[in-house]
Parts: C-alpha cells; sequence; structure tokens
C-alpha cells in the first residue's frame, strides 16, 4: 500500500477533508512546521471529532508534541490551517487567540502546577482570574471538580506533598474546572507505575463522558491508550501516515505501525528519532 | 568562518532585539488592565520589605567604613570637620544607589530569575498563556512595577542608615566633632544630590527586573537551565548596574 493510500482515512467515520465539519472540533489541514533545517510536522491534515477521544501516537520526534502545542496554540505553523470549533485560528491575534483559548483546558506532561499554590487554589486559579464568579461559587465549583478527580479533601495540600499520579488529577481538575469543550492531554500517563496508568486512563474516560468534552491525547503508552481511545492518529516523519478508529487503525496492514507497535525502529524511525 | 561569524552577529541582534522587546512589553502592560493590586503588593512585599533587614546592615557597615576611612583621610588635611558632608555625598549619590541595587540584585533579583526559570522548565508559564493569562502582564509587570517603587525606598533607607552609621563611628568613635556631622550635611547637601540618588536607584530598579526577569523567563529546559539563568541574570545585572552608573553620573553631574 502506497504512503499516499496510507494517508487516506482508513474505514469509516469522519475524517481528513470530507468536508463534514459539523463533526469536528478540531480540524488541521497540511500543517508544516520547521525548526531550523529540521522539518518536524510535514503536511500534516487531520480531523478531531467532537466528543471523542483521538489520540495522537508515533515514535520519537515524529511531532506528536509540536502538533499538540500548534492545537493548544503556543505555537504557530509556517503553513497551514486549523479550525478550533469552525475558527480558523492560525492568523488571529493576540486577542482572538484568548478567546478561543476560553474553549480548552491543558493537562501538561508534568502537571504544570504552581508551586507555591495549595491544590484548592490551583484548581480555583482559572476562575479567579478569569471569570466573574464569587468566592462561594468558586469554592463549590473547585469542589464539585476536586469530587469528580478523586481528590476531594486534598485542597489544602500542596503539589510537592501529592504523589505523581495525584498531581495529575490536580492538574486534569484544573483544566476542567471552566468547563470547556475541549481538553487536551501531554502525555497523561508519563511517569506514572502501570496501576495508576490505569486509573488515570479510567478517569480520562469518565471525565470525558461526564463532561461531553472533545478529548485530544498525545501518548507513548502504547497500546494500553486505545483502551481509552476512540480514534488513533498515527504520526510518521511529520505526516498523518494512520488515522481512523482504533479498530480500523488496529487491522490496517501496515509495517511502519507494526514496527512502531512492536518496539522496532526501522533505520527510517531510528534517523526521526535521533533528529526529535 | 565568515559565515560564521555573520551567524554570530545576526544571532546577537536577535537577541538583544527579543531583550528590548521584553522590556518594552513589561513596562507596556503595567499600564493595560487587567489590573492586579495584590500583585504588585506581593512583589513589593518580597523585592521591598524582605530585602529591608539586608539594606539596614549593609547600609550601616557601609556607613560606619565611611565615617572610619573618612575621618584617617581628612584628619590628615585638618578637616575632620566635612567628615558629615563627605559621608553624606558619597552615600547619596554614589554608594547608596549602586550598593543597594547590587544587594537587591543578588538577594531578589537571584530569587525571581530562579523563580521563573523553574517555572518555564515546569511549563508553568505555558500552563498560563493556556488559560488566556498573558504571563508577562502576570508575572513580569508586577515586579517591574514593584521595583520601581522599592528601589528609591530602599536606597533611601540605605543613605539615612548609613549616615547614621558613619555618625557612630566618626564622631562616637574617632571623636569627629559632633555639631558639625550634621551640619555639615545641611549645609552642603542640595536637593539634586537626593535626586541624583534617587534617578540613579528607578534606573537600577529597572534595569535588575529587566535583566533578572528576562533572564529567568527565557531560561533553558534543562538541568542547568535554571542555575545558568540565575546566575547569568546577576551578574549582568551587576555589571549593567555599574555601567548605568557611570552614565548616569556623566549625565547628572
Amino acid at each position: 500500500m502506497s504512503e499516499t493510500e496510507i494517508n487516506r482515512r482508513v474505514g469509516t467515520g469522519p475524517a481528513a477533508g470530507d468536508g463534514n465539519a459539523g463533526a469536528n472540533a478540531i480540524e488541521v489541514r497540511d500543517l508544516h512546521k520547521r525548526f531550523g533545517r529540521q522539518q518536524v510536522l510535514d503536511g500534516v491534515t487531520l480531523d478531531f471529532p467532537a466528543g471523542k477521544i483521538t489520540t495522537i501516537v508515533g515514535p520519537s520526534g515524529s511531532g506528536k508534541t509540536v502538533l499538540l502545542k500548534h492545537l493548544n496554540l503556543l505555537m504557530r505553523p509556517d503553513s497551514g490551517t486549523i479550525a478550533i470549533d469552525r475558527i480558523e485560528v492560525t492568523r488571529l491575534g493576540a486577542g482572538g487567540l484568548d478567546a478561543v483559548r476560553e474553549k480548552f483546558g491543558m493537562l501538561f506532561q508534568a502537571g504544570a502546577l504552581f508551586d507555591s499554590m495549595s491544590i484548592f487554589d490551583n484548581v480555583a486559579f482559572p476562575l479567579v482570574e478569569k471569570t466573574r464568579l464569587s468566592t462561594r461559587e468558586i469554592e463549590e465549583r473547585v469542589h464539585e471538580t476536586l469530587k469528580a478527580v478523586g481528590l476531594e479533601g486534598m485542597e489544602a495540600k500542596f503539589p510537592s506533598q501529592m504523589s505523581g499520579g495525584m498531581q495529575k488529577r490536580a492538574a486534569l481538575a484544573r483544566a476542567l474546572v471552566r468547563r470547556p469543550k475541549i481538553l487536551m492531554l501531554d502525555e497523561p500517563t508519563t511517569g506514572l507505575d502501570p496501576s495508576r496508568t490505569g486509573a488515570i486512563h479510567e478517569l480520562i474516560r469518565r471525565t470525558q463522558e461526564n463532561f461531553h468534552l472533545t478529548a485530544v491525547m498525545v501518548s507513548h503508552d502504547v497500546p494500553a491508550v486505545f483502551q481509552v481511545s476512540d480514534r488513533v492518529a498515527f504520526l510518521h516523519n511529520g505526516r498523518t501516515h494512520l488515522n481512523g478508529t482504533v479498530a480500523e487503525v488496529m487491522a490496517a496492514d501496515d509495517d511502519v505501525f507494526k514496527r512502531f507497535l512492536a518496539g522496532k525502529a526501522s533505520g527510517e524511525e531510528n534517523e526521526t528519532a535521533l533528529a526529535g | 568562518m565568515i559565515e560564521r561569524l555573520g551567524a554570530l552577529v545576526i544571532d546577537g541582534v536577535v537577541r538583544l532585539g527579543a531583550f528590548v522587546i521584553f522590556l518594552l512589553n513589561s513596562a507596556f502592560y503595567v499600564f493595560v488592565p487587567p489590573f492586579k493590586p495584590r500583585l504588585w503588593v506581593r512583589q513589593i512585599r518580597i523585592i521591598g520589605a524582605d530585602s529591608l533587614f539586608l539594606i539596614i546592615l549593609i547600609g550601616g557597615f557601609t556607613g560606619m567604613v565611611l565615617g572610619l576611612q573618612g575621618y584617617n583621610t581628612l584628619r590628615r588635611f585638618g578637616s575632620d570637620g566635612a567628615l558629615g558632608t563627605v559621608v553624606a555625598l558619597v552615600l547619596v549619590r554614589e554608594l547608596g544607589p549602586v550598593l543597594a541595587a547590587l544587594m537587591i540584585a543578588a538577594r531578589a533579583g537571584s530569587a525571581m530569575a530562579a523563580e521563573l526559570g523553574s517555572m518555564q522548565s515546569t511549563e508553568q508559564i505555558d500552563a498560563l498563556t493556556v488559560m488566556a493569562i498573558n504571563p508577562v502582564q502576570y508575572l513580569v509587570s508586577p515586579r517591574m512595577l514593584a521595583g520601581v517603587i522599592s528601589f528609591p525606598l530602599l536606597t533611601s533607607v540605605f543613605d539615612v542608615v548609613g549616615i547614621y552609621g558613619g555618625y557612630m563611628v566618626g564622631v562616637g568613635l574617632m571623636g569627629a566633632p559632633s555639631g558639625a556631622y550634621f551640619n555639615g550635611i545641611a549645609a552642603n547637601m542640595s536637593g539634586h544630590d537626593i535626586m541624583t540618588g534617587l534617578y540613579k536607584a528607578l534606573v537600577f530598579g529597572v534595569v535588575v527586573m529587566w535583566v533578572c526577569c528576562y533572564k529567568g523567563y527565557h531560561a533553558e529546559r534543562m538541568a542547568t537551565g535554571v542555575s545558568r539563568a540565575t546566575t547569568e541574570a546577576v551578574v549582568l545585572s551587576s555589571v549593567l548596574i555599574l555601567a548605568f552608573d557611570y552614565f548616569l553620573t556623566s549625565i547628572l553631574l
């Protein structure tokens, strides 16, 4: 199967370029990004259906985190477009970008909790800074959100007093407290032991269902992460190599993806990994 | 080799531009809503109030040394009555603003660079951006404002404590004429002398906050990134304090 055929959608369902814009929370078209001489994103085209969990996987250096940084508007592409909730964002100014950022929450790889604040203050922070809720309303929302992630009673603790798994939960609570439409997660289980990995995956699924979110996740935790994903996008050499439901992608007869799953790197993948 | 040299020059110019734009942005956002007075107060407490004991200590010892050295030197010329004038003028015009700025840079500036560097390396600054909060406005502008407010105030404290330190040693210990000490200050110190010191303190406040915040904000995301940023912040601040001191003195003298 040629790369062109592989880059087409696999199986049924909303896919890149089929014009079914209403079903997609995020649409990425022909994204390019270069750092110096390294072409990190080389024409990524991808859709993220609303109300689904889409996981981006790929070998190290394939451009996963760079793609996620474009989706959460921390980077601008060299060319290509990104539409979030049908708003084209790549040419927006600072004010426009901030308006779009109100729609999503982000869970960073290490949590990115503010060290000098308690868990309560961390989770309350977006409400205090960006809303006009009263103190009581903020307290109620924070308690409710912490309960949803299983951290009830931990309000007074500081991040340094908590385990890695608990910090991730707190960071997830902060990402959810403003009830975003889109949740982005950067390697949510990295650094956690297998038992906590399963708990975090379960929490992500439960949260996505309870809050009716669109979730975009970057993960190295393959194939465990497929159990919590609705769709998978496999990036290779800065392009969308495979894209579809978990079943479709797993059934695809693709050597590159199989080698990735098996943990064996081809010569091309080794170069990519070293370059990345 | 020429290509490499050219690339170095271009890189240097780009970095200098980013450095200046950072200052302009930081200053700009002081005047742009939303205003967060609690952030300003917090930074004034950290930079100003928490540095007070150190300033009093250093100011006291500086004045005492000036009293000692000043008395020993002036007595050779029979001018020990001018001790108060000499101590006050040297402190107010020069040593007060410079030493106070160096101490605050070492204490508060290094802490600021380390804090911002740590936030950068743990993606906390990115987290602010993603929450639609301008990180420069939230983190840097309050520090700039706090520096502009705190540095002149701390310098004034340094000067007053130093003058009394000089009195304690020069008059109390060495025997310089008591009445001449403060009368000399009143007769020979002008408003221009005081304002010179305060203008310098103001400029040093901007420089220290600018350099320390810039270095911390742009720290590399690796193990040595924060330590390198902190070291460079203090060193560069110190060098710029002395450089600006010369230029300001040449203008204000």
